[in-house]
């Protein structure tokens, strides 16, 4: 079963291709499923969020979307091309027009964050030294952070600040793809919501199209256009879409899906119930396990005996 | 390929135990293919960067740094140790022949040969395979890796090419200096502890020890750099996750390397032995 998710007709007309596709995507890791059948178009200039339950394969997908991680079955097509039909050299070309904001930033530990911003101008561009260095003092500026960080070691920066340099060497190349991975994960609230503003500003740079993964319900709110559920494979029927909302986030909190309301609201639920069950299981495991001769280990049998 | 379907249904009985233990020999091998596969389509990858692309000063530069200066203390102590320890050992047989004065032929022809190149690969792959298999599991695990190609940038180019050259470049070279202590401790032990006469020794060791039994040995060590780089390089890269997946990849990056040292070094002897013979059936010539 395929779950289609549209773009808004306010983001893009019909005629439009959309600028990045997902086709029937499936991805599996070794003999474990992590995402079946997706489907969904991104048109140019919209922001779609990604939310669902941790482990429920939204950063595999965010992953897919750039080549890191390859389809099992199924495709992602750029401005109609297949990602998995590109050579290596055409596929690194591609990337120069994407941003990738990783969860834990992943900045390089043994580069200054200067150098780190500058990596990709380095690498796509045959920019002067001096020329770099103002592009990378504008964008750590553009992000809020003070020139100062420029010359530290991304250990020495708070994880907030490490992020908003991610988000700055994300920028360097001026991508037309931005794709984040849990942006506000592990931050304070007030953090968050910086983090949250600055995707904000960056969806107002002209025909900038964002991905956000993200399980914070203010941030999907706060700057999505769209917004795409997933749910956890093992516990869908094997006819049951992965996809299990797509709508704008007002019709998200109109939802009448259980599933998902149990998600907008953050209740445990029938999870709590399953927790319960296994505690109760081990309990009674554990006390019925010392009265079984035949199971129970050897130096409890003696006592028993 | 996924090995977990031929171990995912077990059978049960006597012939089940037998089909059991013949699919579990059956994945290991599987296992084991693969991995040696992957392990080549790695060194092919780097070698085609290697010559693909020129390698920046300022990225070499610090591995470089890091590979050779680095070791040089630790090196320089295996080199010196070994060579004493040999003249320790070999003395009290060689006493009881009366051939005390022939003690540097043996001891100097072993080191340049044999103990020099290989102890020094077996230092090197604890003190830089470990090294390089553990920072590049922790820049798997932290996404770096991820990130590099995120940006359009070859990982093999700027991690793995790098230590790779370093290691082909500076193993050789610290081989030469784990020859010179290794021969200078041998030489110190047995003149100024066991009195042997330091023109006897010489003299006997020019005679027995000549360029090519040097060279030798230089030779195979640059086969046992591109193996521990490699092989370090490639565990970093599928290093698991977590602080445990750094460790194992690290461990088995030590393991792995000395064992395909040792193994180099036995078929890499036979070959150049054969050499050795074409070139040299007159016998050993005067180094100098």
């Amino acid at each position: 079963m395929t779950a289609t998710a549209t773009a808004p007709e306010t983001t893009a007309t019909p005629a439009d291709q959309p600028l990045l596709s997902v086709a029937a995507l499936s991805v599996t890791f070794g003999s474990q499923p992590v995402l079946r059948d997706i489907s969904l178009d991104l048109a140019a200039g919209e922001t779609l969020a990604v939310l669902g339950e941790s482990g429920c394969g939204k950063t595999v997908l965010l992953k897919t979307m750039i080549g890191l991680v390859q389809p099992t079955t199924g495709a992602v097509l750029f401005e109609g091309q297949s990602l998995s039909g590109m050579t290596e050299r055409q596929l690194a070309h591609l990337r120069t027009r994407y941003g990738f904001v990783f969860q834990g930033a992943a900045l390089f530990d043994s580069a200054t964050i200067a150098e780190n911003i500058a990596f990709p101008l380095r690498e796509h561009t045959r920019l002067a030294a001096h020329e770099i260095d103002e592009i990378v003092s504008e964008l750590v500026a553009e992000v809020g952070l003070p020139q100062t960080v420029l010359q530290k070691k991304p250990v020495q920066l708070s994880g907030g600040m490490r992020k908003r340099a991610g988000l700055a060497r994300a920028l360097a190349l001026d991508p037309q793809l931005v794709l984040y991975d849990e942006p506000t994960t592990g931050l304070d609230p007030i953090m968050s919501d910086v983090i949250n503003e600055l995707i904000l500003r960056v969806r107002q740079r002209p025909r900038t199209t964002s991905v956000v993964v993200t399980h914070d319900m203010r941030t999907a709110h706060k700057v999505a256009d769209r917004i795409v559920m997933l749910y956890p494979l093992p516990r869908l029927e094997p006819d049951e879409s992965q996809i299990i909302f797509s709508g704008t986030p007002a019709e998200l909190d109109h939802s009448t899906d259980p599933r998902v309301r149990q998600f907008v609201e953050g209740r445990a639920g029938q999870r709590l119930d399953e927790l319960r069950e296994e505690q109760a299981r081990a309990t009674v495991w554990q006390t019925a396990a010392p009265r079984d001769p035949e199971t129970a280990p050897p130096g409890q049998q003696e006592d028993l005996s | 390929m996924d090995s977990s379907t031929t171990s995912a249904t077990p059978r049960h009985g006597v012939t089940g135990w037998f089909a059991n233990r013949v699919a579990d020999v059956g994945d290991m091998a599987i296992t084991m293919v693969a991995g040696i596969g992957d392990v080549t389509l790695f060194a092919l990858r780097t070698v085609g960067w290697l010559f693909s692309r020129r390698q920046r000063r300022e990225v070499l530069l610090p591995n470089f740094y890091q590979i050779g200066v680095l070791s040089l203390p630790v090196v320089a102590l295996t080199g010196l140790f070994i060579g004493m320890v040999l003249a320790v050992q070999s003395y009290a047989q060689f006493k009881a022949l009366g051939l005390q004065t022939r003690l540097g032929s043996v001891i100097n022809l072993s080191l340049v040969r044999e103990l020099g190149p290989v102890l020094a690969a077996t230092m090197l792959a604890g003190r830089v395979g470990s090294a390089m298999a553990a920072e590049l599991g922790t820049m798997r695990v932290t996404e770096q890796i991820d990130a590099l190609e995120s940006m359009g940038a070859n990982p093999i180019y700027y991690l793995v090419v790098p230590r790779f050259l370093g290691c082909l470049v500076l193993i050789p070279t610290l081989t030469i200096m784990a020859d010179f202590m290794g021969v200078l401790g041998g030489y110190i032990y047995s003149h100024a502890v066991l009195g042997i006469d330091y023109h006897h020794y010489w003299a006997n060791s020019r005679e027995y020890v000549d360029a090519f039994d040097f060279l030798m040995g230089l030779f195979k060590s640059f086969f046992f750099g591109g193996a521990i780089a490699l092989v370090s390089c490639h565990h970093g890269f599928h290093c698991d996750h977590g602080a445990q997946g750094v460790g194992r990849a690290a461990t088995n990056a030590f393991v792995h390397s000395f064992v395909l040292i040792l193994i180099l070094d036995l078929f890499l002897g036979i070959g150049l032995n054969s050499v050795q013979d074409i070139f040299r059936p007159e016998g050993p010539r005067k180094l100098l």
